[in-house]
C-alpha cells in the first residue's frame, strides 16, 4: 500500500513541512489576535474579526489570487520583502506555507479565542494585585490556562494546512519538489491516464495523517487540561 | 495610613465615599450592594474612580485632578478575594511565591516559613488549589497576599463563601494575622460577628456612602435583621 514513488514521498514530506511551518509561524499571530479579540474592546473590532474569518468563506482561489497580487515577486509587498529581506514567496514552498497559514488562520484563532474567553479575568486581576505587569500576567496566567485551546487551535490549523489546495495552487502553482503537496499531487495524478492507483495511495496517506493529527490534538488537549488541574 | 476620597457612578448606583484608615484592622461594614467591593477594587487599582484621591503612606495612588493613576501591579496592595482566586495551574507553593517572583525579590525562606506557619498550610504546599477545601483555599490566598510584602492588605469578604463551621475554623487565623503582621488591614464584611472579632475600627457603608466611622461599638446600633 505504501510503496510510493520518490516523487510521491517528496510530496508527502513537503506537505508535512509546509503545514508545520505554516502552523508554527502563524501561532504567535494567532494567539495575539485571539487574545485581542477576546479581551479588548476597540473601534474596528468587528472589522478585524471579519477580516480574520474571510479566508474561511472566500473561495480559496480568491485568497490565492489576493496573495499573488500582494506577495508575488512583482507585487509591492512581495518585491519589498524580496529586495530587503531576501524572502521570496512566489513559486516557492514558503509561499505554499504562507497560503496554508492564511487559510488555516481563522480556525486557529477561533479555538484559541474561545479558550481565552473562558478564562476568569479576575485571575488576571489577582495577578496584577500581586505585582504582575500585564505582559507577565499574560505569560504566567492567561497563556498557561489557554494552553488546551492553543493546542487544539494549532492542530486544527495543521490539519487544515495539510489539506489546503485552492489558494496554494493559485499562488505558487504545482511544482514537483517545491510546491507540490499531497493535494496537488493527487490532483495531478487524477489528470493523467492510469494515475488512479497512485492517487488512491496518496488519498490513504492524506486520511492517515489527518486522522492522526486530529487524534493527537484531542489527546494533547485532554492531557493539558488534566495537567492544569493537577491530575 | 490610607486616605480615600472617591466617587464613582456604576449604572444607577452612585458611590461617594471618604474615609481614612491607620494601622490595625479597619472594617468596611455594610449590607451587600453598599459598594464595599467597588471601594476595595478602587484601592487595589482594579477599578478607576470617576473623581477623587487615594493616598497610601504619603504616596498618591490615584488623583483624578493631577492625572495620577498608579497601576494595580505597582501599588503593592495585597488582596484576598471572596473566592480566593488562586491560580489553578500552579501548586500552592507556586501560588505563595507568585508575588515575590513578580516583584523580582530573592527567596526569603524565613518569611516564607513564618507565613506558612502562621496560616498552618505547610502540608498543602505541593497540592493544586483544586484539591483544597474552601477554608484551606482562603488561608493560602491570605498567605499569597502576605508574601508579596504589601503595604496594605485588603480582605474582601474572605469568609463569605464558607459555611459556619469553616468560618469558625479560619477566624482565629485572621486574628493571628492581625496581631502578627505589621500591615494595616481593610476587612470588608457584612457580618457583624466577624467584624467584632477582627476589626478595631469600623467604617459603615450604606448605599454607596459612609454613614458612620468609629469603634466596634458602632455595631451595637446595627438593626437586628442584619445580624445574619
Amino acid at each position: 500500500m505504501f510503496d510510493l514513488s520518490p516523487q510521491e514521498w517528496t510530496a508527502v514530506a513537503l506537505s508535512l513541512r509546509i503545514a508545520l511551518v505554516a502552523t508554527l509561524v502563524s501561532l504567535p499571530f494567532g494567539i495575539a489576535v485571539a487574545t485581542v479579540l477576546a479581551r479588548k474592546e476597540f473601534w474596528g473590532k468587528s472589522l478585524l474579526d471579519a477580516v480574520v474569518h474571510l479566508p474561511l468563506v472566500l473561495p480559496p482561489v480568491v485568497t490565492g489570487y489576493l496573495l499573488l497580487i500582494t506577495f508575488g515577486r512583482k507585487a509591492p509587498i512581495g518585491a519589498f520583502l524580496a529586495d530587503h529581506f531576501g524572502i521570496v514567496f512566489s513559486f516557492r514552498w514558503t509561499g505554499a506555507a504562507l497560503a496554508c497559514g492564511v487559510m488555516a488562520f481563522p480556525l486557529m484563532v477561533r479555538a484559541i479565542r474561545l479558550s481565552v474567553e473562558a478564562i476568569d479575568r479576575r485571575l488576571e486581576d489577582a495577578a496584577a494585585t500581586l505585582g504582575a505587569r500585564p505582559a507577565w500576567g499574560f505569560l504566567t496566567v492567561t497563556l498557561p490556562l489557554a494552553m488546551p485551546g492553543i493546542i487544539v487551535g494549532a492542530m486544527l490549523a495543521f490539519a487544515r494546512a495539510l489539506g489546503e489546495f485552492g489558494a496554494t495552487i493559485t499562488f505558487v502553482s504545482n511544482i514537483p519538489g517545491e510546491t507540490q503537496t499531497i493535494s496537488a499531487a493527487i490532483y495531478t495524478l487524477t489528470q493523467v491516464p492510469g494515475g488512479d492507483a497512485a492517487a488512491l495511495k496518496l488519498v490513504v496517506v492524506a486520511i492517515v495523517i489527518s486522522l492522526a493529527a486530529l487524534m493527537a490534538s484531542e489527546w494533547l488537549a485532554r492531557r493539558a487540561t488534566a495537567r492544569l488541574h493537577g491530575a | 495610613m490610607l486616605s480615600v476620597d472617591v466617587e464613582k457612578q456604576l449604572g444607577d448606583f452612585a458611590l461617594q465615599a471618604a474615609f481614612e484608615a491607620a494601622g490595625g484592622a479597619t472594617a468596611l461594614f455594610g449590607a451587600s450592594g453598599a459598594g464595599k467591593t467597588s471601594l476595595i477594587n478602587m484601592i487595589a487599582g482594579l477599578l478607576t474612580p470617576d473623581r477623587g484621591r487615594i493616598v497610601l503612606d504619603g504616596e498618591t495612588l490615584f488623583d483624578r485632578a493631577a492625572r495620577i493613576d498608579v497601576p494595580a501591579w505597582r501599588r503593592r496592595v495585597g488582596c484576598v478575594f471572596q473566592e480566593g482566586r488562586l491560580f489553578p495551574h500552579l501548586s500552592v507553593k507556586a501560588n505563595l511565591d507568585y508575588g515575590r517572583w513578580m516583584g523580582g525579590h530573592a527567596a526569603d525562606a524565613k518569611a516564607f516559613a513564618a507565613v506558612v506557619d502562621l496560616l498552618d498550610i505547610g502540608r498543602l504546599l505541593e497540592r493544586r488549589p483544586g484539591k483544597l477545601s474552601g477554608g484551606e483555599r482562603q488561608r493560602v490566598a491570605v498567605g499569597r497576599a502576605l508574601l508579596m510584602q504589601p503595604r496594605l492588605l485588603l480582605l474582601d469578604e474572605p469568609l463569605a463563601s464558607l459555611d459556619a463551621v469553616r468560618k469558625a475554623d479560619i477566624l482565629p487565623y485572621l486574628e493571628r494575622l492581625r496581631d502578627a503582621a505589621r500591615v494595616p488591614i481593610i476587612y470588608v464584611s457584612h457580618n457583624p460577628l466577624e467584624v467584632r472579632r477582627i476589626a478595631t475600627r469600623v467604617v459603615m457603608l450604606a448605599n454607596g456612602k459612609v454613614t458612620a466611622v468609629g469603634g466596634a461599638d458602632l455595631l451595637d446600633a446595627v438593626p437586628v435583621d442584619m445580624l445574619a
